[in-house]
């Protein structure tokens, strides 16, 4: 993949519909080595840039999903002390170095995400979801190990990285990240698509969507989105709406308005959102649809 | 990273390419001056971009330094404003003085001077400067703890509104910035004393064992990380505060420099994210900066919409499940009193504890009876008096409950 149309098509392919902005972010990532960190809402479709990157290039996602109190043994590799157990059980009153040689050796490791990255044949895409709930300390750590790209194990000795992978680091704002860690990636803000887009990302996804009906739908959304709502639907919300209007095979919004606003429980996930917007708001809401 | 061109000579694109890079350094100082996080590094990047053909068309160019530079939303929004501004020429249409950025409030005459007057006053023969004897001792009882203390509890008791004597209007101004520590130090030890373990940690277990064969005989628990708490401060700086707003400004820089998850907002009839401005090391730097993006403060009250904002732009990022948010304000709502009511129900909902402190509860015949503070009541989990230093140490052992 060189150029940003490029890009632009081979994403379209396995199914994300980038605007051109992020084509040049991903061109970047690639010329300059350097990881991408996505900013957005909730639901604007921030994973899913990752899992159709891994597509277009073919390879493997690996997925390190953040939380609080995430640590080494679970990011980044640990020792099997089960099997390295059962191990020195079974030797017991042969030679004692050579079972420490035997335990301590790549079959007892336990690979997790970070590691895994950086030891594949082939540069996978390593995507490190929510970065924002890991702990500050982690952030440090994953900080140096995405500029050296390599790992020390006090046991078996530094792995230097195989290949460096694509790193994509998505964030949804809940804690303020680290100005060093914001500085080393390349930063790209998701937004809600635009109706043209949706519309696309809604024909791409769901099957048997006519052109008119998604372009109703993604009209509809972006009135909804307009509202004052607690919780503002993102893409994932659009498209289940999508979906459960074309298996109720709704061809077109104005000919069900019972059915849209019965549905719009895909899209309103909260109880003050879901009475706020009443039957006569759908209708009014709908007229503005054409 | 000059390209291989051949029909210029060589020294006339090095001629360029200075020029370029002479252009571009301009570029990253003036991103600098707009309070990007931009290094030498990025530099480097910037230039490499140039030279793999990123510079064909300005649209292309922008949007890979956009990525390039930026490193979170403000910095995202308003670097096209920028780009144009600088490369294309264009104006930009509002160069707003962005709220909170490290270089916003660059005002060199006033932070020249408080700098002088901090000098003075830290020095230690100055007193034939300073007009006023009353000063001189003041000076010292700041070295000596014991002795500030004790002057303190005089203090103590006190209105906030009825210290007259700016010396003593400095020395509250003091205490309440060091209450805000000794609350911190206080929290975090009762944290650490509480911490037990609840659940078995298997595999750690037996990795620690490995030494006795496997056999279990020391056990190691897990236990659940304490997060500490986060202190959000929202103070109403509108004109029948203002008698407050003093002491609570220096509290509230206190508890950002202490604490280590503490935010602060300040509101009149709009919001106002203060935190980064209030970070500053010198209380009277920070108060400087702050004067300044407080413009329009001493009008009325609009305590709802401000919520509204902070509700909607501000609690997801700010807001987690150990905060407290703590509202200090008379409740003098100017603008909608029902919309008060929903913005504090939906506010509840999102933190662990809301604390309103009120310096006008204590006054005589006080109470509650404006509009705005009647809706919010319902929704407060603490509604305290703070208008002396003494009621403001009260609250300590119920933040430390949390």
């Amino acid at each position: 993949m060189k150029t940003r149309e490029q890009i632009a098509q081979a994403l379209a392919a396995s199914g994300y519909i980038a605007d051109a902005e992020l084509a040049t972010a991903i061109s970047l990532m690639q010329l300059l080595r350097r990881p991408l960190l996505l900013e957005g809402e909730a639901g604007v479709g921030k994973t899913e840039v990752a899992k159709a990157l891994a597509a277009a290039h073919a390879t493997e996602l690996i997925r390190l999903q953040c939380y609080e109190g995430l640590d080494q043994s679970s990011a980044l590799y640990e020792w099997n002390y089960q099997r390295q157990l059962l191990a020195i059980q079974a030797h017991r009153g042969g030679d004692a170095e050579e079972i420490e040689d035997k335990i301590f050796s790549e079959k007892y490791l336990l690979e997790r995400p970070l590691l895994a990255a950086i030891r594949r044949d082939r540069p996978p895409v390593l995507l490190i979801d929510e970065i924002d709930r890991a702990d500050d300390e982690f952030e440090a750590f994953l900080l140096e190990l995405l500029s050296d790209f390599q790992v020390s194990i006090p046991e078996l000795g530094t792995i230097s990285a195989t290949t460096i992978p694509h790193v994509v680091l998505t964030s949804n704002g809940t804690r303020e990240l680290s100005d060093a860690l914001r500085r080393r990636c390349l930063y790209h803000y998701v937004d809600y698509p635009d109706v043209d887009r949706e519309a696309r990302i809604i024909m791409a996804r769901i099957d048997g969507t006519s052109a008119s009906l998604s372009l109703q739908i993604a009209r509809m959304v972006e009135n909804i989105r307009k509202e004052e709502l607690r919780k503002v639907p993102g893409v994932a919300e659009t498209l289940d709406w999508a979906a459960a209007l074309v298996g109720l095979e709704v061809r077109d919004l104005h000919d069900a308005p019972e059915v849209v606003h019965e549905t719009l429980m895909c899209l309103l996930k909260t109880h003050e959102d879901k009475s706020r917007v009443t039957r006569e708001v759908t209708e009014r809401l709908l007229g503005k649809v054409a | 990273m000059s390209c291989c061109g051949a029909n210029p000579g060589y020294e006339e694109i090095d001629e360029v390419s200075r020029l370029i890079a002479a252009k571009l350094a301009a570029f990253l100082r003036t991103l600098r001056d707009n309070a990007f996080a931009v290094g030498l590094h990025e530099g480097r990047d910037a230039a490499a971009l140039m030279a793999a053909g990123y510079a064909e068309k300005p649209a292309l160019l922008r949007s890979a330094f956009k990525h390039l530079f930026s490193a979170r939303k403000a910095d995202w929004e308003k670097f096209d404003g920028l780009f144009d501004a600088f490369w294309l020429g264009k104006r930009v249409r509002s160069r707003s003085v962005t709220m909170g950025s490290a270089k916003a409030a660059n005002s060199p005459s006033l932070k020249g001077l408080q700098d002088n007057k901090s000098e003075r006053a830290g020095g230690e023969s100055a007193s034939d400067q300073i007009p006023s004897t009353d000063d001189a001792p003041e000076d010292r009882a700041g070295e000596g703890r014991m002795e500030g203390a004790s002057r303190a509890d005089n203090l103590a008791e006190i209105d906030f509104r009825k210290m007259a004597d700016p010396g003593q209007i400095e020395e509250a101004h003091a205490v309440a910035a060091r209450l805000a520590k000794t609350m911190r130090t206080r929290l975090t030890r009762r944290d650490l004393a509480r911490r037990r373990g609840y659940r078995l940690d298997l595999r750690r277990t037996i990795h620690s064992n490995i030494s006795h064969g496997g056999v279990p005989i020391s056990l190691v628990k897990r236990q659940r990380k304490q997060k500490p708490l986060r202190l959000v401060m929202l103070l109403d700086a509108s004109g029948s505060m203002s008698m407050y707003t003093g002491v609570f400004l220096r509290f509230i820089h206190g508890v950002l420099d202490e604490f280590r998850e503490a935010e602060a907002f300040l509101f009149h009839t709009r919001l106002a994210y203060v935190s980064d401005a209030m970070k500053e090391k010198d209380a009277g730097r920070a108060l400087d900066r702050l004067s300044i993006m407080a413009q329009g403060a001493g009008g009325g009250t609009k305590i709802g919409e401000s919520l509204q904002t902070f509700n909607r732009w501000h609690a997801a990022r700010v807001l987690h499940s150990r905060s407290c948010v703590m509202i200090v304000s008379d409740g003098y709502e100017t603008g909608n009193a029902a919309l008060l009511g929903r913005e504090m129900a939906a506010l509840a909902k999102r933190c662990r504890r809301i604390v309103w402190l009120n310096p006008m509860m204590a006054w005589d015949g006080y109470a509650p009876e404006a509009a705005g503070i009647k809706a919010a009541l319902p929704h407060v989990d603490l509604y305290a008096p703070a208008n002396t230093l003494k009621s403001l140490t009260a609250l300590e052992p119920y933040l430390a409950k949390l």
